[in-house]
């Protein structure tokens, strides 16, 4: 569009309708270096075969790496090998691939060919005689004539979907027993044991400063939840607990609370109340949990209370005691549905 | 001398130069590296206390008290064990250069004797967790399989998951361990300095902690895979593959479809 057009359409009330965008074409076509000077031509001509050249080196690379590297199974001996094999590959392969788009570019021909679509539809004879063909089908079969059978024949595709369709949808929250979250193989006089080598805990060991990873002791719950049983995991998943000790002055509990704890020994659930993530970066000198995944922060030495992050609820307390042999044990199971929030939680 | 200049040009030389200078790095190297602790051998006198405690009052008594009872902002070291003093002393926490969130490792301030002679000073005020002997935090006697599972159950959260370290609230963080030599893991679990809790032998024995240095030392030799990024999960792995990996892909496009001029 010229300068001139646009001052008329400007001035003009009526738009000119006919100034219309033209089809620009082609543009002009511009000659490279290499078209008119043969030193450039000779030049590129070099690089390309430079770039060959890498990935036979590659190649080569690969190939000595392969044969050449002693089989040694060593972290560095395993590194060293992937390292050679995967440069040798990677050059191999990104040389031929570089090495042909600068020959394509640089010295093939650059001229711009057109190549004028077709139309895509058919001649009407031929559409024409497709139909035919098709009605002429329909009526040799007889479809019209055998109606029981045309409604077998639909009734049967139609319905094939639902084997997979029932099963997909109907698996769906297959699972909906929800008490299991609300109870742990925590119990009464179940000895809190360590994590992962599973050994009591005796209250007079656990110095003050410690914190221990626990689990519930392996003889002391059912068996078909022990240790290498299927079941273990999702019950360990559940009863997972981070027990600390601090001087007893430095504990603040509620006075309902008062007996939960053993001479500055608390133990809470390592489930974050926020969306479950093990919890367990305990910081000796505040006190204070941190969740890894989202910050939430609870302060052990007053109730696990939430002190930072997104997390609503303190988390869970394990009631602690010990028994005549003087090793801990749980008084009863976790008071409360563990780890995030549900729906029917407290119902 | 001239015979020796005539030669400089020689196509030996500098391989021969390149040599010499390799072995007198190598000799300078060997004379100057510290030794590594020889805890067992060192029998502690009542010169080394005497020493010590003079360390003692001319560099830490300043916050930690002359009677080492401590202050408002040093605690008391009564009863912390030469483990302790080893361990911050030893790895340049100690003597602290400022207050802030947690001492962090400097360039050491005292010898090898020297912080040997603080820790039996240390030792001698009351009864506390001992330097471990070189037996007992040998990564060589551990089992790094053991060990691994140990370390993702009472380390990996605040160390990471091979050891490199990580945050933890308002401004303290669990520092990386490549650079902690075995004793110093030793007397971090069995002291809980600063942040870090406690882990006495009921909780992880003295076996099971060789095999959590043996597990930690092993970490050092990097991984099978090529380059760890820090091994610091998806953080720099994504930073990489968003920025640099899609960065080059982005190129090599705009690279394609330009016209060769």
């Amino acid at each position: 569009m010229s300068d001139s057009n646009l001052v008329s359409t400007s001035s003009d009330t009526e738009v000119a309708t006919s100034e219309q965008f033209s089809d620009p074409g082609v543009p002009e076509h511009k000659l490279r270096l290499g078209d008119t000077d043969p030193k450039a031509a000779k030049r590129s001509e070099r690089i390309v075969i430079a770039l060959f050249g890498l990935s036979i080196l590659g190649t080569i690379g690969m190939m000595a790496a392969y044969f050449g590297l002693p089989q040694d199974t060593s972290i560095a001996g395993v590194r060293i090998q992937n390292l050679t094999l995967g440069l040798g590959l990677g050059f191999a392969l990104l040389g031929i691939g570089l090495g042909a788009i600068h020959w394509a570019k640089s010295l093939m021909s650059d001229h711009e060919v057109v190549e004028e679509r077709h139309s895509v539809e058919s001649s009407p004879e031929a559409r024409a005689e497709a139909i035919q063909k098709l009605q002429d089908g329909v009526a040799d079969a007889g479809v019209a004539r055998r109606g029981v059978l045309k409604g077998a024949a639909i009734s049967a595709v139609a319905l094939f979907p639902l084997s997979f369709a029932v099963p997909l949808i109907g698996e769906i929250g297959a699972d909906w027993n929800i008490s299991k979250f609300r109870h742990t193989v925590w119990r009464r006089g179940v000895r809190l044991a360590t994590d992962p080598t599973n050994r009591p805990i005796k209250a007079s060991e656990v110095t003050i400063g410690s914190a221990y990873h626990v689990i519930p002791y392996a003889e002391d719950i059912d068996e078909e939840v022990r240790p290498g049983s299927h079941a273990w995991l999702d019950e360990k998943a559940k009863a997972i607990v981070l027990m600390v000790r601090m001087e007893p002055n430095e504990l603040k509990e509620e006075d309902d609370r008062k007996d939960w704890s053993y001479e500055g020994i608390v133990a809470y659930s390592k489930v974050c109340t926020h969306v479950g993530c093990p919890v367990a970066l305990y910081e000796r000198q505040t006190h204070h949990l941190l969740c890894p995944c989202h910050q939430s922060t609870f302060d052990m030495a007053d109730g696990a209370k939430v002190v930072f992050g997104p997390a609503k609820r303190p988390l869970p307390q394990l009631p602690i005691t010990v028994d005549s042999e003087g090793y801990l044990v749980a008084q009863s199971d976790f008071t409360e549905p563990v780890g995030p929030s549900f729906w029917e939680r407290l119902k | 001398m001239k015979a020796l200049a005539a030669r400089r040009h020689h196509r030996f030389a500098p391989v021969v130069l390149i040599m010499l200078a390799l072995l007198v790095t190598g000799a300078v190297y060997a004379a100057l590296a510290p030794s590594s602790a020889q805890a067992e051998d060192a029998v502690t006198t009542a010169d080394d206390i005497e020493h010590g405690a003079a360390l003692f009052q001319a560099n830490c008594a300043t916050c930690h008290g002359v009677d080492a009872v401590g202050k408002a902002d040093a605690p008391s070291l009564i009863g912390v064990g030469a483990a302790a003093v080893h361990f911050q002393v030893s790895t340049g926490r100690m003597p602290m250069q400022s207050n802030a969130p947690q001492a962090p490792v400097k360039p050491v301030q005292f010898d090898e004797k020297q912080t040997m002679q603080l820790a039996a000073y240390i030792a001698s005020l009351a009864p506390g967790p001992e330097i471990p002997s070189a037996e007992a935090v040998d990564p060589t006697l551990g089992d790094p399989a053991r060990g691994a599972a140990l370390f993702s159950t009472n380390c990996a959260m605040c160390h990471n998951a091979v050891g490199a370290g990580g945050a933890l609230s308002e401004g303290k963080y669990a520092p990386a361990l490549w650079n902690t030599t075995p004793t110093q893991i030793y007397e971090a679990m069995i002291t809980g300095p600063q942040s870090m809790p406690v882990f006495n032998e009921s909780n992880i024995t003295p076996e099971e902690k060789r095999d959590v240095i043996a597990y930690v030392v092993a970490q050092r030799d990097g991984t099978p895979g090529g380059e760890n990024l820090g091994s610091l999960g998806p953080v720099s792995e994504g930073l990489w593959a968003w920025i640099l990996g899609i960065g080059v892909l982005i190129g090599a496009a705009v690279w394609i479809g330009a016209k060769s001029s």
